[in-house]
């Protein structure tokens, strides 16, 4: 549903991405791997729109997207939780997740605001709380919430679990879990190995910005020698 | 005359009333800035085309006419500036931009001299406001009056807007975060160009109220544009809070320092502006934190 091929892309001069191809398929979560600086969050940043596509092309559903602003890929569908979760700080709880909601109306069975509260209770707790007086494990969730609010058709995480204490890396598993049961699709670029390949179908992995791996959830965990080379695990 | 009631009020009606001015011009600029990061000069030559628009305006179909139509005027010169110039110029940095805004400043000046000749344009209070208020004994006028009650009045309405609607959180969220704003499907170019074209508004209501209070000259933007840029650096950067604040502090610094320290008066502003630049360089009530 996601087709990225020959990705070039970076900062002003800075070459990060070095012909980068990679694919997310319908109603699948694809896990991104790969140590730090690899060139994980450029190309989500790239995906978004965030930062240009020097060469090679993004397709979202057969349409193409490089080129096309944030706003538009929004629109099209795609949903963004960013490494830094980027929590409006000058909104509360409730005004973070209305600009979703009022913005992406959902269809018969969408996601509601009661339906993300009901995801995530202890947002419901917060509503009137502002962006910065949560903790991190709760700007996850809400950065999370809003993302589905969106009703996205492909929903993007980058580094969901940094930083947060193992209970609630838990439950944001739990949840995604959940998300990919009801067939959500999701690239999710992450760090912890356990949390990516126990929720993902496909895997890739990125080193100096290009694909190196790429196979089955199964198959890395199978494979000591890639885990080792690539991931340093 | 320090131990006189009446010299209190009046003073502080005074400061309250340049206070609310300098607002109405540096609400505009400091969202301006606090949403897209884009110094616009030519702000203070906004606020002299609202008294030019405001004084040919109110000569033919008078004070109140003008008043409505002079802020829409500018808006549209807004738009205007805003197509042709400002939008090419979102990415190209703040040394550009404060260039070529100050050359705007020049060229907006020179087609005033144009239009309207190098002599000072008069124009009179409306008929409704000419007279005096009497206030704890003080009589003070009653269109000066006007100016504070129409400075709340927008004070408040934007904070209503801002607080309470939808607009007003994608606003703070814009401000917050421009790029996330439009990864949430925020239309943030839209939004910019709206809180852009209200913010020249504001500035030719400003120009459009002060002409009755001053000749109307090439020149009133240029005098008008340092006081505004103190009043949004005091304030900090992007928010409401700091413009109103900001312009509270301008309005009675300079309005007492004339009168009770006349010696210092002119650098009593600079040297707040120091030392809040020293103290806290962000100004008081940044956007961010
Ligand atoms: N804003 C930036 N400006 C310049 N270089 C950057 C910037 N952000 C990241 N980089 C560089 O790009 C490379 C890839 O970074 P990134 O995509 O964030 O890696 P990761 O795989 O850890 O997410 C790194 O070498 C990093 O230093
Ligand atoms: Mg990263």
């Amino acid at each position: 549903m996601l087709d990225v091929t020959g990705l070039n892309a970076g900062y002003g001069e800075t070459q990060v991405l070095y012909g980068l191809s990679v694919s997310a398929k319908p109603g699948r979560v694809l896990a991104i791997l790969g140590r730090n600086g690899a060139g994980k969050s450029t190309t989500l940043k790239t995906i978004m729109g965030l930062l240009p596509a020097q060469a090679g092309e993004i397709r979202f559903d057969g349409k193409a997207i490089s080129g096309a602003k944030p706003y538009d890929i929004a629109r099209a569908g795609i949903a963004y939780v960013p490494e830094t979760r980027d929590i409006f700080p000058s909104l509360t709880v409730r005004e973070n997740l209305e600009l979703a909601a009022r913005r992406f109306p959902c269809a018969d069975g969408g996601w509601t605001m009661e339906r993300v509260l009901d995801l995530f209770p202890r947002l419901g707790e917060r509503m009137e709380n502002g962006g910065m007086e949560l903790s991190g494990g709760e700007q996850q969730m809400l950065a999370i919430a809003r993302a589905l609010l969106m009703n996205p058709r492909l929903l993007i995480l980058d580094e969901p679990t940094e930083g947060l204490a193992p209970i609630i890396v838990k439950l944001i598993h739990d949840k995604l879990q959940e998300l990919r049961n009801d067939g959500l699709p999701m690239i999710i670029v992450e760090q912890n190995f356990g949390f990516a390949t126990s929720l993902a179908d496909d895997v890739v992995i990125v080193s100096k910005g290009q694909i190196v791996w790429t196979g089955s959830a199964a198959e890395i965990r199978a494979d000591e020698d890639a885990q080792h080379r690539w991931l340093g695990v | 005359m320090t131990h006189d009631l009446g010299f209190w009020t009046l003073q502080t009606l005074n400061a309250l009333q340049l206070s609310m001015l300098l607002f109405l011009l540096s609400i505009g600029l400091t969202v301006i800035f606090g949403l897209m990061h884009f110094v616009n000069l030519a702000h203070g030559a906004l606020y002299a085309l609202g008294a030019y628009f405001a004084a040919t305006i109110a000569s033919t179909a008078g004070f109140w006419v003008a008043l409505l139509v002079a802020p829409l005027g500018v808006a549209v010169v807004g738009m205007a500036l805003y197509g042709g110039l400002i939008s090419r110029m979102r990415k190209s940095g703040p040394m550009a931009q404060v260039l070529v805004t100050f050359g705007l400043i020049f060229v907006l000046l020179d087609l005033s001299r144009i239009f309207w000749g190098d002599l000072a344009l008069a124009i009179n209070t409306p008929a409704a406001l000419s007279g005096r208020v009497d206030i704890m004994g003080t009589g003070y006028p009653a269109y000066r009056l006007f100016i504070i009650a129409l400075g709340v009045a927008i004070f408040a309405a934007l904070a209503l807007i801002l607080s309470r609607t939808q607009i007003g959180a994608m606003i703070r969220a814009g401000v917050d975060n421009d790029a996330m704003a439009a990864c949430m499907g925020i239309n943030v170019e839209r939004l910019f160009f709206i809180v852009f074209c209200v913010g020249c508004a504001l500035a030719g209501l400003a120009g459009a109220v002060a002409a009755p209070l001053l000749s109307v000259t090439p020149g009133m933007g240029l005098e008008i544009l340092i006081p505004t840029l103190i009043v949004i650096v005091i304030g900090g950067l992007g928010s409401l809070k700091g413009a109103i604040a900001g312009s509270l502090i301008y309005g009675f610094v300079q309005t007492f320092g004339a009168v009770l320290l006349p010696g210092v008066a002119s650098i009593l502003i600079y040297a707040l502006l120091a030392a809040v630049l020293l103290l806290k360089p962000v100004g008081l009530f940044p956007a961010k934190g």
